[in-house]
């Protein structure tokens, strides 16, 4: 009999989003901020004015590569599979910069941090872009592009 | 310094949790949005290990008058639910959907696979300029003479 899921790794899966939980856990109650990474993006690059610290948005962001480097380099190769074409990750990344500034956030942001504390517009934010990108694949899946 | 240390700490947990969770694969999120394809729930039970910590960290959040390294919490304090917000979250949406990549997995790949990320990178910086200095209007036209 075949698994309903085969790719699925819920244990992976639900270890890495402890880990998730606790690096913010550590942003919150260690310097009373969001771990919203679009934020911390913006702020340490300039791009926003107002936000964290700008030292304390540039170490959280470079961050983000050096724990990835730390699994590649102690639990084994992380397996990453990029669309083919560029086209994607152009259109994607305009959305998804343009988006979550608009938005005040993103997964990290309204996902973890905002859903936790049930704030409305995290939950209605989540909401949104989930059911955005479920009908955004389902539109690629239909018309043969995935 | 300290805070920086702190900052650094979280965000490499952060990083690591996203690449050992499997989030770090555009195809496996895309896989979590494709209802009509080989679904993969992965991503559901990301969010549901990342909630716990949190749910704890508000409860102890809620019993201090100020975090522990900095003078104050510095939290969203809006509630009003608005246009932007909306319009916002249904752009980032579409972007998440179409790369599989959202901002934290986006940066983190920049150690897995630099050279496939940066076209995404670079673009969601692009991205979050133009919301600054083309920034979206949620006021109607005649609203603006007033106040």
């Amino acid at each position: 009999m075949m698994a309903p899921f085969p790719n699925a790794m819920p244990v992976e899966g639900f270890m890495g989003g402890l880990l998730i939980g606790l690096a913010a856990a550590i942003m919150l109650l260690g310097l009373g901020r969001i771990a919203g990474v679009s934020g911390m993006a913006a702020r340490a690059t300039g791009i926003a004015d107002s936000g964290a610290p700008r030292n304390v948005a540039i170490a959280f962001v470079v961050g983000l590569p050096l724990g990835a480097l730390l699994i590649a380099q102690t639990v084994g190769a992380v397996n990453v599979n990029f669309p083919a074409s560029i086209w994607p990750l152009i259109i994607g990344g305009l959305l998804v910069g343009y988006g979550t500034r608009l938005g005040s956030g993103c997964t990290s942001g309204h996902g973890v941090c905002g859903l936790s504390r049930l704030s409305p517009r995290s939950m209605v934010a989540t909401g949104m872009f989930m059911a955005s990108g479920f009908v955004t694949v389902g539109i690629l899946r239909a018309g043969g592009w995935l | 310094m300290t805070r920086a240390l702190i900052a650094l700490v979280s965000g490499t947990l952060f990083g690591a949790g996203l690449a050992y969770s499997g989030m770090s694969d555009p195809a496996r999120v895309q896989a979590f949005l494709d209802l009509l394809g080989q679904w993969d729930p992965t991503l559901a039970f990301v969010m549901g290990g990342a909630m716990l910590p949190m749910a704890v960290a508000w409860v102890i959040r809620s019993r201090l008058s100020a975090p522990l390294a900095a003078p104050a919490f510095d939290l969203p304090g809006t509630s009003t639910l608005d246009r932007p917000l909306a319009f916002g979250a249904i752009l980032f949406g579409m972007g998440w959907g179409v790369a599989g990549l959202c901002p934290g997995p986006a940066l983190a790949d920049l150690a897995i696979a630099p050279g496939d990320v940066a076209p995404f990178v670079i673009a969601m910086f692009v991205g979050m300029a133009a919301q600054r200095f083309v920034p979206f209007s949620s006021q109607k036209p005649k609203q603006a003479g007033l106040k």
